[in-house]
């Protein structure tokens, strides 16, 4: 629990200004943003989305700025790392069942996420989360963003 | 010897096998090493210790496969569906002739008991062959007789060369599900294990390349940016099956989009188990088999698309039913994966451990009560280095994150119902529809639920049985296709219509 509890410590430290009171929705671990800056100077500009169902299910998928074609049906959580940002997708049905949840984008040992640039680095993205605030939930339904 | 014989190690502990130091490709009918000579290290679960060196493949290894898969698969098409058949037979009995040391070694790949890969793994695989073996002598076309003179013949011819991109979670029965029916149907496969459980399908390989003619089956280690990737994207593949997770799903479609070609997805779920008040009308078998069934979330560690990992407990029932059913989790003997009585063993990788450590996080965070469990689990000596996590009950409310997601570990999220009515909205309130389990002695009701659940398989008074001959499939969000049943032959093959007409005449438009 050690490390969870040191991921969350650090995703604190990480987080970005705030532009207004208004809660991100996904922060990253240093560590996370270090790993994007890896895969971005191989690859270019990134994108995530966010997977469900079995398996490597969960992990935040990590691909080239426009291989995965997202639509009508994705959400746009949030653009992260350090500019130009990497844009954090997920699908709107599965975001019904986590929208109350911040996530934090960190990084463990491991290898594994199929098709995601993290693939073959011997570390991968994981997603802890929060639960967020009856506070943070009332700003966040009253600007539209859940 | 005895004091070396206390190591964890392959060869040294359990059943003795002997790994090779390196495994390469299967291409043509030959070992062939990657084209950049690079290899990746394969760790056992078991002690999160490092058991040997597997093929790191690139688009140019999947490239070679595919040459030789398409150099055989004319050949290979035109076999008769009793010469394939007689083969897969062979594959079958070879699987079954060699049971324990293949279950050893999917031990050591995976983590998962050897008392499963005993009685379940290998079995399992062995039957799929013999089915797949016995079914496609049995398929026939069809002719339709559209008119008088006019005659509609059917039939089935393979798709040509397919690739097939395989889990972690059971390497060879999952290999089995889909190299049984693809090679029954007459095509060529390519196919990509999992790189975290990469090695005892190279082993099951070693064992049966006398039988299959070259090219026929290749199979491609590597990692899935690197080997999968250009797999499921190559114009040269006919088809793709997989089975993973949604957004992978969505990117194998996508690039499959691109080459107009077939998929099959097998994709995860979220599996509902419901025990209904009349389960308790009586302490007999059948209650025991119930708790049975509520307690099998731990099959396999949980690393299951259909694990029963939400559990709904009729009300009127629920302390009564829990008490037991806490009891039968707490005699959960979790320990050392190749010793015959542990039914509990190691979650596949360090990842998967991490991952479901931080739904442990987040289901204590939304409100959930820790029943039992709840932590990781530290073993002794050189199990200390593995990746092991305690049997974990929570209770909650359906619309929690640990009711919804697919934790894939031993974890079970319990919440009550009132009705029958609840218990079918709960069931369905989910983005997947794989499985689920039903468990009364009303067969009204059980028809009822069987019917009404979204899910492709509704298990009733019964759960985690795979025998082939029962279609295996997902709802919703759980994918596309099924597997384990005779229709896959069609999955896996094109319908060729031959229309002849036995007129004489024009038809009399020009």
């Amino acid at each position: 629990m050690g490390v969870l509890e040191t991921a969350k410590a650090d995703s604190t430290v990480a987080a970005a200004p705030l532009s207004s009171a208004l809660p991100q929705q996904v922060l990253t671990t240093p560590a996370a943003v270090a790993l994007m800056e890896t895969l971005r100077a191989k690859y270019g500009p990134l994108m995530f989305h966010q997977s469900g169902g079995c398996c490597d299910g969960s992990s935040p998928m990590c691909y080239a700025l426009g291989e995965f074609m997202t639509g009508d049906s994705d959400v746009l959580l949030a653009t992260v790392g350090d500019e130009p940002g990497a844009p954090f997708y997920m699908s709107k049905p599965q975001f019904e069942y986590w929208k109350h949840t911040q996530l934090i984008l960190d990084v463990v040992a491991g290898r594994g996420g199929m098709f995601s640039l993290d693939n073959s680095e011997g570390v991968r993205f994981l997603i802890r989360s929060r639960v967020f605030t009856d506070e943070e939930i009332a700003a966040l339904r009253a600007a539209g963003r859940i | 010897m005895p004091t070396t014989m206390t190591k964890v190690h392959p060869g040294a502990y359990g059943f003795p096998v002997t790994l090779k130091k390196r495994y390469d490709n299967y291409i043509g009918g030959k070992w062939s090493p990657p084209v950049s000579g690079e290899y990746f290290d394969n760790i056992t679960p078991v002690t999160g210790q490092v058991i040997c060196q597997i093929a790191r493949s690139k688009a140019a290894d999947v490239d070679k496969a595919l040459d030789a898969a398409h150099a055989a698969k004319a050949a290979w098409g035109k076999t008769s569906g009793a010469e394939r058949g007689r083969l897969l037979e062979r594959i079958a009995q070879r699987i079954e002739d060699n049971l324990e040391m293949l279950a050893t070694i999917e031990t050591w790949d995976n983590g998962k008991p050897i008392r499963e890969t005993m009685a379940a793994d290998i079995p399992l695989a062995v039957d799929h062959f013999r089915y797949f073996a016995g079914v496609v002598r049995a398929q026939e076309g069809s002719i339709g007789q559209i008119d008088a003179q006019t005659v509609a013949y059917h039939y089935h011819e393979p798709l040509g060369v397919v690739g097939l991109i395989i889990p972690w979670n059971f390497p060879i029965l999952m290999a089995a599900w889909k190299l049984a029916p693809a090679l029954a149907a007459g095509n060529c496969v390519v196919l990509k294990p999992a790189e975290q459980t990469p090695m005892s399908i190279m082993c099951l390989v070693e064992l049966i390349e006398d039988i299959l003619p070259p090219g026929v089956l290749n199979v491609v280690n590597g990692f899935g940016l690197e080997a999968g990737k250009p797999l499921a994207s190559s114009p040269r593949v006919n088809k793709v099956a997989f089975t993973g997770e949604t957004t992978t799903g969505r990117l194998i479609m996508q690039y499959a989009s691109q080459n107009i070609i077939p998929v099959t997805l097998e994709l995860g779920g979220k599996s509902a188990n419901i025990f209904f008040e009349d389960v308790l009308r009586e302490d007999d078998a059948f209650y025991d088999k119930a708790l049975e069934g509520f307690t099998l979330f731990a099959l396999n560690q949980g690393e299951v698309c259909t694990c029963p990992s939400r559990a709904l407990i009729q009300e009127s029932i629920y302390d009564r039913f829990m008490e037991r059913a806490l009891k039968r989790v707490a005699a959960i003997k979790q320990g050392n994966p190749l010793d015959a009585s542990t039914m509990l063993g190691a979650q596949a990788s360090n990842e998967q451990m991490e991952k479901i450590l931080s739904y442990l996080d987040i289901g204590r965070q939304e409100g959930a009560e820790v029943l039992t469990g709840g932590r990781q689990a530290h073993l002794d000596g050189d199990l200390s280095t593995g990746f092991y996590v305690e049997p974990t009950v929570f209770k909650g409310n359906n619309k929690m994150r640990i009711f919804q997601e697919e934790i894939f570990g031993p974890v079970v999220s319990v919440t009550t119902f009132k009705t029958d009515d609840e218990a079918l909205e709960i069931a369905n309130d989910t983005l997947y529809g794989l499985g689920a389990g039903i468990w009364t002695r009303d067969m009204n009701r059980a028809y009822k639920f069987g019917h009404g659940i979204q899910a492709g398989r509704v298990w009733t008074n019964c759960y985690h049985l795979y025998p082939a001959g029962a279609a295996f499939g997902g709802y919703k969000q759980s994918g596309v296709g099924r597997e384990t049943h005779k229709m896959m032959l069609d999955h896996y093959q094109q319908t060729k219509n031959v229309l002849v007409s036995f007129s004489p005449n024009a038809m009399g438009f020009f």
